[in-house]
């Protein structure tokens, strides 16, 4: 059942989530690849993802309380979670951000449908 | 270009050339002990255990820089939010709120979670630099603290890591020639728990909140400040409604210039047995006695003395309020109140068991550098409390501090030989350039108040004791009586007075009436006198009478003869 995807989809069960990063140093940019790749690959879109560098938007830093550098905050689901790290570890990077439960969900269907 | 005579002035420019920029952190005696307060573009650390001030510490140094030195400054909290922050000093009449409007200040609360982050791979802290840059960038800012850094060790595992951006965040903020503090709590066997005075090595300020008996004396010392010369003691401070104030209280010589000038102590009497008729400005007075022998009162002529010549009094009183000094002291005629009133006169009335003697002391301190009274009252001394060693050099330094402003300081003690301690022979008496010293005298059912002046130096002064009253119309004293009965005071002087004055007028009655009798005697002889010269005359007169009359016989007698013989004659 595809459609449960879609009901994933719906704004409640999308995340949101905002990389900061630190200029376009070579770890910046693996770090926007690393998690572009998993938006795309294994959350398979359900997730809207933004990329803010802070030496542009320093406002912002202090709003989402970012320390860090690079940094991803999961804006929702609430409550707010961060990453610190250049995000290499995909694995870790789902269980940080809570989200193994999402992709276990889509595989587990992809499974069934297979 | 210098020439060879102005040689010895180019050698004090050329010390004071490379003397180390400073930063006025506007800390009343920091900056004193620090010689200028801290090291300008550099990072300083401020560490001691929770509930030292070191957050109070650092938002005066960012307060008074907004405010006194147009310096803007960032607060970057790691522990409190900016609300809690702001509410917090609110108490001390920092206004951060407003700063903040004013861009004179900036508030950046950075909140470490560690539940809330978790670690992937390699970081660094740009995030905070990024932050910090862009707070300092929007004000323009010349001061940062940083309280308290080291929470970020509890966000983050990564030692390695926030030990080299420590560092280099440091380094960043010497590069931007920020003055910074850094507080840190402080840790076992270190300075503080993440040894961040390895980091921060230009100046460590340590802040100390030590209790002893009960009583709590907060202190401060600089550890080390590199390229400077600073105090090395443990300097008391204080946290109070007026902020804080460190308070270099240890002065070690006794060179000091001597003020000039008499000061009346308002009442005629006392000033009539000094020989001056008063005592020396600036000396330092021991009035001593028992509970009720009138010292307060004494204190108060002499501030009301002082403040009707315009001069400022301040009274530090440890045993009632100002208002009780101010009602008891109308009963002998003087209002101290309207002298309150014009802001000549400042009561400063604290339980002595409110801090420790460094305390007192530190806040008599700067209570005097506040107010600068040419009087200041202590009453009584007796009652601060302590170890007899920290009493000693306590007494030591206010009376050297009092002297060294050239104030008129007048103690009070409640021990009559004038000693502070029973046990120990703390001689506060041998201090005081003057002592006055008051005691009760019990006879015949009475206590009447009497007072001696022990000592005066430099002046001559009576010897003798004078009976001292208290009446609305102020204070009187009166020579005691002396005489073959002894000295007697209060009513038995009076008793004496009297009897002597009756002696006197029975003496001199005696003595009219003797010669009243004597005059009654005389003019009897006299009268005596006169009757018998009267006898005298009558005799004289009967004598002339008899004799007239025999010669008048022999005048007849005679004739009778001769006509007799001429008859005879005839008939012959």
């Amino acid at each position: 059942m595809t459609e449960a995807g879609v009901t994933g989809g719906d704004t409640a069960g999308r995340a949101r989530l905002r990389l900061y990063v630190a200029g376009t140093s070579l770890r910046s940019t693996r770090t926007i690849e690393s998690v572009r790749r998993l938006c795309e690959g294994r959350l398979g879109g359900l997730c809207d993802l933004e990329v803010v560098d802070i030496y542009q938007q320093s406002g912002l830093a202090g709003t989402d309380g970012v320390v860090a550098a690079p940094t991803l905050v999961r804006l929702s689901p609430l409550p707010a979670r961060r990453l610190a790290g250049d995000l290499s570890d995909e694995r870790r990077i789902l269980e940080g951000l809570g989200l193994q439960a999402l992709v276990r969900e889509s595989l587990g269907e992809d499974d069934d449908g297979r | 270009m210098a020439s060879e005579p102005e040689s010895p002035s180019e050698t004090v420019t050329r010390k004071t050339v490379p003397a180390l920029p400073k930063v006025a952190t506007g800390i009343a005696g920091f900056d004193a002990i620090t010689f200028g307060g801290l090291p300008r573009g550099r990072p300083s650390l401020v560490c001691g255990a929770a509930g030292c001030g070191k957050t109070l510490f650092a938002t005066t140094f960012l307060v008074n820089g907004a405010t006194r030195f147009d310096e803007p400054g960032v607060f970057m909290s790691f522990e409190e939010r900016a609300e809690d922050l702001v509410a917090n000093v609110a108490s001390l009449g920092y206004d951060l709120d407003g700063l903040v409007a004013q861009g004179k200040l900036a508030i950046d609360h950075v909140r470490v979670e560690r539940s809330e982050i978790e670690e992937t791979g390699e970081y660094d802290l740009e995030g905070l630099f990024i932050r910090l840059g862009f707070a300092v960038d929007s004000i323009g800012a010349k001061r940062v603290v940083l309280d308290t850094i080291e929470t970020l060790f509890a966000g983050f595992s990564d030692e390695t890591v926030l030990r080299a951006e420590l560092r280099r965040l440091f380094g960043w903020i010497k590069d931007r020639g920020l003055t910074a503090i850094i507080t840190g709590e402080r840790g076992d066997g270190q300075l503080t728990r993440q040894g961040m005075e390895e980091y921060v090595s230009d100046c460590v300020v340590l802040l100390d909140n030590r209790v002893e008996d009960q009583i709590t004396t907060r202190r401060l010392r600089v550890v080390k400040y590199r390229g400077s010369a600073h105090g090395t003691n443990e300097y008391p401070f204080l946290i109070d409604a007026e902020g804080i104030s460190v308070l270099p209280v240890t002065s070690a010589d006794l060179d000091y210039s001597i003020a000039e000038g008499v000061v009346s102590t308002g009442i005629a009497g006392l000033d009539a047995m000094l020989e001056p008729g008063g005592f020396h400005r600036g000396t330092s007075i021991l009035i001593s006695g028992e509970a009720g022998t009138g010292k307060t009162m004494i204190t108060s002529s002499m501030i009301d003395a002082a403040c009707a010549r315009g001069e400022r009094c301040m009274a530090f009183v440890f045993e009632e309020s100002g208002h009780q000094i101010a009602r008891n002291a109308r009963s002998i005629g003087l209002d101290l109140s309207r002298h309150v009133e014009a802001g000549l006169l400042r009561f400063e009335a604290a339980r002595p068991s409110l801090y420790g003697l460094e305390m007192h002391l530190a806040r008599m301190h700067r209570d005097i550098d506040r107010f600068a009274p040419s009087l200041v009252v202590i009453d009584p001394l007796s009652a601060l409390r302590g170890p007899p060693v920290e009493l000693q050099s306590t007494m030591l330094r206010m009376i050297d501090m009092l002297k060294s402003r050239g104030i008129t300081a007048v103690f009070t003690s409640l021990r009559e030989d004038g000693e502070i301690d029973h046990d120990s022979a703390i001689g506060v008496s041998s201090l005081m350039d003057a002592w006055i010293k008051l005691l009760n005298v019990e006879a015949n059912g009475e206590r009447s108040r009497t007072l001696y002046v022990i000592k005066a130096r430099g002046m001559r002064h009576s010897n003798q004791v004078r009976e001292f009253m208290m009446s609305k119309d102020g204070i009187a004293l009166i020579d005691a009586y002396i005489g073959p009965a002894g000295v007697l005071t209060g009513t038995a002087r009076v008793v004496r007075e009297a009897e002597e004055a009756a002696a006197a007028l029975r003496r001199e009655q005696e003595n009219l009436r003797r010669q009243r009798e004597a005059l009654r005697r005389r003019q009897s002889l006299e009268r005596q006198i006169d009757e018998l010269r009267a006898n005298l005359e009558a005799v004289e007169e009967e004598e002339a009478l008899l004799l007239s009359e025999d010669e008048m016989r022999e005048a007849a007698l005679a004739s009778g003869r001769r006509d007799l013989a001429v008859r005879r004659g005839s008939t012959r």
